[in-house]
């Protein structure tokens, strides 16, 4: 009697339960990962400013579109598809073009003096443009920075800008702030 | 002496199904590791929209939703087509964004608060004017992180 090991349980059933807990997890899975374009809002201001911060004209993207879905860029009519290569025309200026942004020297710690754009993109909608317009001009900005901050990258590191490590990420983003303002949208056009 | 027998009565030998709990535990493994459970019934119609430059939220814990959109055809005919903000599970007006922005703030630890994040999940064909309502209410209560809901994709059309 005592050489008699352990009797064997019968796996039988095992395959039974096995697809009563996979229906329920086949069941309640949703295979959504959030993902989106993250932003940061502006502080709210108590009083509405009287003193306007002076920018130069050259410095600002302007970017307006309508209730209808209309893109305006610097006063051209624009498809959203051409807003990429002309935002990033702006960010960087090349050519050092008169009505582009200017540039100023920065120091920037670890790798000296730099010429940095004072750019800022001015994005304004109206309050019937929709949802999907507006998200896909973000998206073009966005792009428009990360593709000059790769190139960047590139040039100095010889990676792209997600592949650098943290302190070269802050470099470049030195080099390269992404700056969107978003103005209060206009009610001219709801529907 | 034939070394393989022949199976004489000429049947077709059952196939073991002895693998088959391995099978089914590998397919349960996957789907227990890739579930999420869905926190909450949708009232609004969100299809998100496409975006290239779309980024993973990576601290999941830490982000609350706003969903925005026409109600769905269920409710149509109570509460109309014009979009609304869900918060939680009900319906919501703009003035209860501060609330809610403090009551989820509260329930997060209070080292990692200035890391909260609105997730805005709007439709696609919503108009601006909501969105930024709430965008103004989210300055207010100073929830000044948000994130875009939108679905990665390669190309725009």
């Amino acid at each position: 009697m005592a050489r008699r090991g352990l009797p064997e349980i019968n796996a039988g059933s095992m395959a039974d339960i096995a697809f009563l807990l996979l229906i329920f997890f086949l069941v309640t899975t949703t295979m959504d990962v959030d993902k989106g374009l993250l932003r940061k809002l502006p502080p709210p201001v108590d009083e509405p400013q009287n003193e306007d911060i002076k920018i130069k004209q050259r410095n600002i993207l302007e970017i307006l579109i309508n209730a209808n879905d209309q893109l305006l860029v610097e006063s051209d009519y624009i498809q959203v598809t051409q807003l990429r290569e002309k935002a990033k025309e702006f960010i960087v200026n090349p050519r050092d073009r008169e009505d582009m942004p200017e540039k100023e020297a920065k120091d920037i710690p670890g790798v000296g003096n730099v010429m940095v754009s004072k750019q800022v993109v001015s994005l304004q909608n109206d309050r019937g443009t929709s949802y999907g317009m507006y998200i896909k001009v973000q998206n073009e900005l966005i792009a428009a920075y990360n593709e000059v901050r790769d190139e960047e990258s590139k040039k100095r590191f010889g990676k792209v800008f997600k592949d650098l490590n943290e302190d070269q990420q802050k470099i470049i983003k030195e080099i390269y702030p992404q700056r969107i303002s978003e103005a209060e949208p206009k009610n001219i056009g709801t529907k | 002496m034939s070394k393989f027998k022949k199976n004489k009565s000429g049947e077709q030998p059952a196939i073991s199904t002895a693998s088959l709990p391995d099978i089914v535990f590998m397919l349960l493994f996957f789907f227990m590791v890739t579930t999420v459970m869905r926190e909450q019934d949708l009232l609004v119609k969100v299809s998100p929209p496409e975006a290239t430059e779309a980024e993973k939220i990576d601290r999941k814990d830490l982000v609350s939703y706003i969903y925005i959109g026409s109600p769905i055809e269920k409710l149509k005919a109570t509460y109309g087509s014009a979009p609304r903000i869900q918060l939680n599970d009900q319906f919501a007006t703009k003035e209860q964004i501060a609330e809610y922005v403090e009551v989820e703030r509260q329930k997060i630890n209070e080292a990692e608060r200035p890391l909260i994040t609105f997730s805005l999940k709007v439709d696609k064909d919503c108009e601006m004017g909501v969105v930024t309502d709430v965008k103004q209410e989210l300055r207010k209560a100073q929830a000044l992180k948000i994130n875009y809901s939108s679905r990665k994709t390669d190309k725009i059309k």
